[in-house]
């Protein structure tokens, strides 16, 4: 399986994946707009609360090509972070103190050349990283496979896909032999200390619904998971997250491909929470993508979508325009806002 | 008037029974929703209890939200058609169960 962009299709151009998002495939399909609901929500404009996370997109190369991705990461994808952009990234992290959180992601973020060095370089400035595994980047080749060792050494927090317990779901969504290897990933983490009950070492698991429906409830499928993955391979974790996939990018591909893109923009809907919109991760998180260029979400920065203020780029960070700004939305974000909400770290209401 | 009895958009429509009569669909689905709720079984175990008797009772509506429910809520193609096949052994074994009261009246009426 290719990337959506290796194989030329349309949908890797953000403009058409906007266009079929506001009109349907066939051009005459509307849903009410998400804007309309965040004004019956009292919501809209959407502001930012504290921005305290910056989430950093520090490629798109990955070593899988999961049929949900909205990054349409996998091998073929070279656009990586430079030092250059990972340096001004630091120093914007130096000059504002209130970014307490940074949250590693990609594409698989270990797989950018340069990505010890730069967690070693946020560790300096003694801020909380999040590392978004793949899990089998671990198991991909040896030079990674001291990576929960260095995890350990810079006290970061792994969330780490698993789309389900069982190798059924997970293959079918991330590809074959990605259940087995996981799994062999998260003992190798536990081993270390990671998820571990009363272990500061923090391993968080995330569930991603392998079709076209939402996710159940979190809780309830936390505990499952727990019981399952302890019982069958002796894996412990912390907590899971559970997110709904956004129509962008391979996920749309699906939902296009299947016939479920207008049932599920329908379900979306159907579903949308006002406590969870008034909870959603962009309030709190600035995006930056692999070329720097700053975000409301990881969802926008897919579509091209840039923050609307002045400082587009990391290179000219302005703390002030980005905390005024006025949060760009369009229907994908019905996908946030749906049940409990979704965010990167699950649940929101 | 559509010409067919089934129409997929109508199970969206269920919430509406109350425009005709509000106050008795206001108590069922409110029982409804305390039935399919977390409580001596989960959610999830009574989602595949639904499924089950969706199938005994042939509702095409039930069918579809039950067959979502539960495969959302984590069950496998394998334990969903079993569950089909329990339906289905009771619906057949209370046809057959009533071979006995057929063969104790053939006994009563015979030489």
């Amino acid at each position: 399986m290719k990337s959506l962009l290796a194989e030329h299709n349309k949908l890797s151009i953000a403009g058409e994946q906007i266009d079929i998002l506001e009109h349907g495939s066939s051009g005459d399909y509307s849903l009410i707009p998400f804007q309309q609901k965040l004004e019956e929500s009292n919501l809209y404009p959407l502001k930012p609360t504290v921005i305290s996370t910056f989430q950093i997109n520090v490629g798109k190369m990955c070593n899988q090509v999961c049929k949900h991705c909205h990054v349409d990461a996998g091998p073929d994808r070279k656009e990586i972070m430079t030092t250059e952009t990972m340096q001004q990234c630091l120093d914007v992290l130096a000059a504002n103190p209130s970014l307490q959180i940074v949250d590693l992601t990609g594409g698989a973020p270990e797989m950018n050349p340069n990505f010890r060095w730069f967690v070693e370089g946020i560790k300096k400035l003694d801020r909380h990283i999040i590392v978004r595994c793949n899990l089998t980047i671990i198991r991909a080749n040896k030079k990674y496979y001291d990576l929960p060792e260095f995890y350990k050494q810079h006290d970061i927090e792994v969330v780490s896909s698993l789309p389900f317990y069982n190798k059924d779901r997970t293959d079918k969504q991330r590809g074959d032999g990605v259940f087995e290897d996981s799994i062999k990933a998260l003992q190798m983490l536990n081993e270390v200390g990671y998820g571990l009950e009363g272990s500061d070492l923090k391993l968080n698991l995330v569930y991603n619904p392998a079709g076209a429906f939402l996710p159940p409830s979190q809780d309830a499928l936390e505990k499952e998971f727990k019981v399952a993955l302890k019982k069958d391979f002796g894996i412990s974790f912390h907590e899971l997250y559970a997110i709904t996939n956004l129509p962008i990018n391979r996920f749309l591909d699906y939902l296009l491909q299947s016939g479920n893109y207008e049932k599920y923009m329908e379900k979306l809907l159907a579903a949308y929470n006002p406590m969870a919109a008034a909870n959603v991760m962009c309030r709190t998180t600035i995006s930056i993508g692999w070329d720097g260029y700053l975000y409301d979400c990881d969802f926008n920065q897919m579509l091209e979508m840039k923050v609307d203020c002045k400082g587009k780029h990391i290179s000219n960070y302005n703390a002030a325009a980005l905390q005024n700004r006025d949060i760009v939305v369009n229907q994908h974000c019905y996908g946030c806002t749906a049940g409990a909400g979704s965010s990167c770290g699950g649940a929101v209401a | 008037m559509s010409n067919h009895y089934y129409n997929e958009e109508d199970l969206n429509k269920f919430g509406k029974i109350g425009e005709f009569q509000k106050p008795l669909a206001d108590k069922f689905f409110s029982w409804y929703n305390e039935v399919f709720g977390e409580g001596a079984l989960t959610a999830k175990e009574k989602s595949l209890i639904a499924l089950a008797v969706a199938h005994a009772v042939q509702c095409p509506y039930c069918i579809d939200a039950y067959t979502s429910s539960s495969y959302e809520k984590g069950y496998s193609d394998a334990q969903l058609m079993e569950a089909v096949h329990v339906a289905a052994a009771i619906k057949g074994g209370a046809a057959l169960v009533h071979g006995v009261q057929m063969m104790n009246k053939v006994k009563e009426i015979s030489m």
